[in-house]
């Protein structure tokens, strides 16, 4: 047979991509159920560490979001939407739906007998490389932070990747959403600068600027549509 | 293959005579950015043995069997294949590592070592020295990024896989972290000093 035929490499392609193509079609419905799982540890855990929460395994972090953490969607009115299911929910697509009333809004309540009741709102947002993303938890008066906490897919190592590091997320902590009753999300700027308004700030990270200014405008963009639901929360407590 | 190979030779002399990236000075690439750490860099240095081992005999089994006009395809292919089955076996298995790598467990597909151990030994060798020969720069590939990795975390961070080793009395009497060793550009220059290393032992391998 002649290999160096036209027909002989068309068909010896074929056979090897088909064959390649059938054992990663394998491979990966093999693996999926296992992914799944890990892919969803990993978003529970994050939302956990908004609450300063920090289970050992995976076993015990499902365990533990789904004892103490309650999921809703709501809309930009505050009313709760019925058929949305708050963790399957795509915080990225939703944050960038430029119309707010159609955004759906996942809300999460943790609740245990120490800490009280939290609320932890999803964030999403650019850095300097690609996306960040995040979640902030209020306390029940929903304005003051409890805790927050950023990641990030490749902001530079030392300078934007330090968004996840507690020392930046601290920062946060005791600031408030609601400044003499106007809604202000808490902003980022330059370390020893105070930004025009009225609003609470944070220190931004030096050499982190673009990742900085990416993590305020995130805080901006998603938790504006919360206002009228945080609002609610504010009112019931007063 | 009329002169005989040897199994020894193929196996240890990428570990330091012909390693891939001090002396070939290939895979320079991804031995800048997993290296920031130890973890990272060894479940790097397994996933490509893991890839060049395989895909050394997949393409030895075929070689006589690929058309040569399309053989760098044929073996993007398998090279692609195995990168892809690794990559989801690490998102299945070892979640938080595939996180820390990224991208860079599919940029091994780009890697120079394997395409340069494919054309060169793989398309002209047995399965079983071709297997040798992959997981030989494997390791040589592995050793170097660890020590570069040693490195790197000890200075940069102060901790080996994670845990603190710089004592902390240290850092009372004004020790810091060296933050520029996190950065790529220190990478470039360990691994430049374990040439340098390499090549005062090793007279040989000095330039005339």
């Amino acid at each position: 047979m002649n290999k160096q035929s036209s027909t002989y490499t068309i068909i010896y392609i074929i056979v090897l991509v088909v064959v390649v193509g059938a054992a990663l079609a394998w491979v990966a419905t093999a693996l999926k159920p296992e992914q799944t799982k890990n892919a969803n540890a990993d978003k529970m855990k994050q939302i956990l560490a908004a609450v300063h929460c920090a289970p050992a395994n995976n076993t015990l972090v499902a365990e533990t979001f789904d004892s103490r953490i309650k999921g809703i969607v709501i809309d930009e009115k505050g009313d709760i939407v019925d058929n949305a299911v708050a963790f399957d929910v795509n915080v990225a697509d939703q944050s960038k739906e430029a119309d707010t009333a159609k955004r759906l809004l996942p809300v999460y309540i943790y609740s245990d007998d120490e800490t009280g009741t939290k609320y932890i709102l999803p964030l999403y947002g650019q850095g300097l490389w690609g996306p960040i993303w995040g979640y902030i938890a209020l306390d029940s008066d929903g304005s003051t932070v409890y805790g927050a906490y950023f990641s990030h897919q490749g902001e530079t190592p030392g300078l934007g990747a330090e968004i996840e590091k507690p020392e930046f997320q601290e920062r946060f902590v005791n600031k408030e959403l609601f400044k003499d009753g106007e809604f202000l999300p808490v902003t980022v700027v330059k370390a020893g600068q105070r930004p025009q308004g009225n609003e609470d700030y944070v220190d931004g990270i030096s050499g982190g600027t673009i990742t900085s200014k990416g993590v305020a405008s995130m805080l901006d963009n998603c938790l504006a549509p919360y206002k009228n639901y945080l609002e609610k929360l504010t009112n019931n407590n007063d | 293959m009329a002169e005989k190979i040897s199994y020894k030779s193929v196996f240890f002399n990428p570990l330091s005579k012909d390693n891939p990236v001090v002396v070939q000075i290939l895979g320079i690439c991804s031995a800048l950015a997993v290296t920031a750490k130890l973890e990272p860099a060894i479940v790097m240095g397994l996933s490509v043995i893991a890839v060049l081992a395989f895909s050394n005999v997949i393409i030895s089994l075929i070689r006589n069997t690929i058309p040569t006009n399309i053989r760098i395809i044929v073996q993007l292919v398998v090279v692609a294949g195995l990168v892809v089955i690794v990559n989801q076996l690490l998102l299945a298995y070892a979640y938080d590592v595939s996180k820390q790598l990224s991208v860079f467990i599919g940029l091994i597909i780009t890697n120079c070592i394997l395409m340069g151990r494919l054309e060169a030994f793989a398309m002209s060798n047995r399965p079983w020295p071709s297997f040798l020969d992959g997981v030989g720069n494997g390791l040589g590939y592995t050793i170097i990024l660890v020590i570069v990795a040693f490195f790197r975390e000890l200075l940069g961070s102060g901790t080996l896989f994670g845990c603190q080793v710089m004592p902390q009395w240290l850092y009372n009497h004004g020790y810091e972290n060296n933050g520029l060793m996190i950065l790529p550009p220190m990478a470039l220059i360990v691994v430049a000093c374990i040439i340098w290393v390499q090549r005062s032992y090793n007279k040989d391998l000095q330039d005339k």
